[in-house]
């Protein structure tokens, strides 16, 4: 199972609680993850990635195994411990300031 | 008895107000979508249980919720708003061409006879449509093409504002766009025209242009179709042949400045603002909170300040945060970036703060409630 941690706000949204478990077939990507996450929870989609050009919405980062993944290749694999769900992939909201 | 709901969007959530009809005492729920702004929600004519609200986040985007028991339980429809084919470009702050981009939904307006069809009007400014309570978005893209390349942003954005349904001529609808004036259909929304004649805007290179003009808000009375109000970047304005042509009837305001409009319920004559010192200065004249009505159709206005504050306020009205409900008498509703919504229910004679200290109000809207 990978382990996916979401932002306060799009938990929410998704109303979970916590963390969310997803099964992903094949390779373990941040493509393949959000398209995991996206399927289980279609509130999700649009709120982290761009409907149509797929691409991270600006505010949002991606994190995992204290490594800023955000400018990674959308089909690069992910971190094994992610892959072997050792460790969450964090999706976070940037830092506002003010 | 009959009751008032009243919808009020802000800059951290939306809530709901609830009184009976004589609307004295009210009970408050809320925040909805706790912490996302909310320029918008509004219900169906038709049904008056279904609501559309506009929820939108500067790190999640924009989302549509719906709700089918008066807002008490609400769920998520769809957020794509994809413009129709190749989006194309319109004017930029510096004169050069900018390609569209979908921003936010700044305003729902939801159909007088379906309560499965709704207009959204979004940023960057475009006209969509759904037929299925919101699960799917279509572009009514002939806005666009007729003249969105000579659009331009203002201050605020390049925002299609305000939608207004005609109840008499099926397929006529009016849309104001920030900064490029008002457009009407009279075919459903294939083919949009500016219907901007007689408006003046010294603001423009050229101040009498098909197109440019900042329009605020633009408000009908279901009775008389054909004649519209229009709070203007400056100056009131009227038509008396469905937006054709425009004459000003700011008449004796403090400052024609400000952004909502409203109608009174019952007499179609009467009208509402909310005067802004300026362009520049986003509060109240003299610091004085009034709104100014006139039962004249225009240029003979009166001050209404009983209960209102009449020192020291620089709250701002923002052009979706006036309304009224259709009680008899009418009431009148309207929220500041303060934080208060004011109710009257005596149509504008005397006013009372229904709930204090909320966020900053984006929009209000009044159902009257069987």
């Amino acid at each position: 199972m990978i382990r996916v941690e979401l932002p306060p706000h799009l938990r929410i949204l998704a109303r979970v609680a916590g963390e969310v478990e997803l099964h992903v077939e094949g390779s373990v990507t941040q493509r393949s993850v959000l398209d995991a996450l996206e399927a289980a929870y279609p509130m999700l989609r649009g709120t982290i990635r761009d409907h149509v050009t797929q691409q991270r919405r600006p505010f949002l980062r991606f994190f995992a195994c204290a490594q800023d993944l955000s400018h990674e290749s959308p089909d690069a694999p992910l971190p094994d411990a992610v892959a072997m769900g050792i460790e969450p992939f964090l999706v976070m909201g940037a830092i506002a300031g003010g | 008895m009959s009751g008032v709901r009243v919808l009020v969007g802000t800059r951290k959530g939306a809530f709901i107000l609830t009184s009976d009809g004589r609307r004295a005492e009210w009970d408050i729920t809320g925040p909805h979508f706790a912490g996302w702004e909310v320029y918008h929600l509004k219900g169906s004519p038709v049904d008056p249980n279904r609501l559309y609200a506009s929820q939108s986040s500067g790190w999640f985007g924009q989302m549509i919720q719906r709700s089918d028991d008066g807002g008490r339980t609400w769920e998520p429809v769809s957020n794509q708003f994809t413009y129709d084919g190749a989006p194309g470009t319109h004017q930029w702050y510096d004169g050069t061409q900018h390609p569209w981009e979908f921003a936010r939904v700044w305003h729902l307006e939801p159909s007088l006879t379906d309560p499965e069809t709704v207009y959204a009007g979004v940023e960057d400014a475009a006209l969509f449509r759904s037929a299925d309570g919101g699960q799917t978005w279509q572009e009514l893209s002939g806005l666009r093409e007729a003249s969105g390349h000579l659009w331009q942003p203002g201050a605020g954005g390049m925002c299609l504002h305000t939608i207004v349904l005609d109840p008499r001529h099926a397929g006529r609808i009016f849309v104001a766009i920030s900064a490029a004036g008002v457009f009407r259909t009279d075919d459903g929304g294939t083919t949009w025209r500016p219907v901007n004649r007689g408006l003046r805007s010294d603001y423009i290179p050229d101040p009498v242009a098909d197109i440019g003009h900042c329009v605020h808000s633009v408000a009908m009375h279901p009775s008389r179709p054909d004649v519209l109000f229009m709070q203007k970047h400056w100056d009131i304005m009227r038509s008396d042949d469905a937006g054709d042509s425009w004459h000003e009837v700011s008449g004796n305001l403090p400052s024609d400045f400000g952004f909502p409009i409203a109608v009174h319920a019952h007499e179609p004559e009467t009208i509402y603002v909310v005067p802004i010192t300026s362009d520049s200065e986003h509060y109240p004249p003299d610091a004085k909170l009034r709104v100014y009505r006139s039962r004249t159709g225009g240029d003979e206005w009166e001050a209404l300040t009983d209960g209102l504050p009449q020192s020291d306020c620089y709250v701002n009205v923002l052009r979706d945060a006036l309304a009224v409900d259709t009680l008899d008498a009418c009431g009148v509703y309207f929220g500041t970036t303060g934080g208060q919504v004011y109710a009257s229910a005596d149509a504008g004679d005397s006013w009372a703060a229904i709930v204090r200290d909320l966020p900053a109000v984006l929009s209000v809207e009044v159902q009257t409630l069987p």
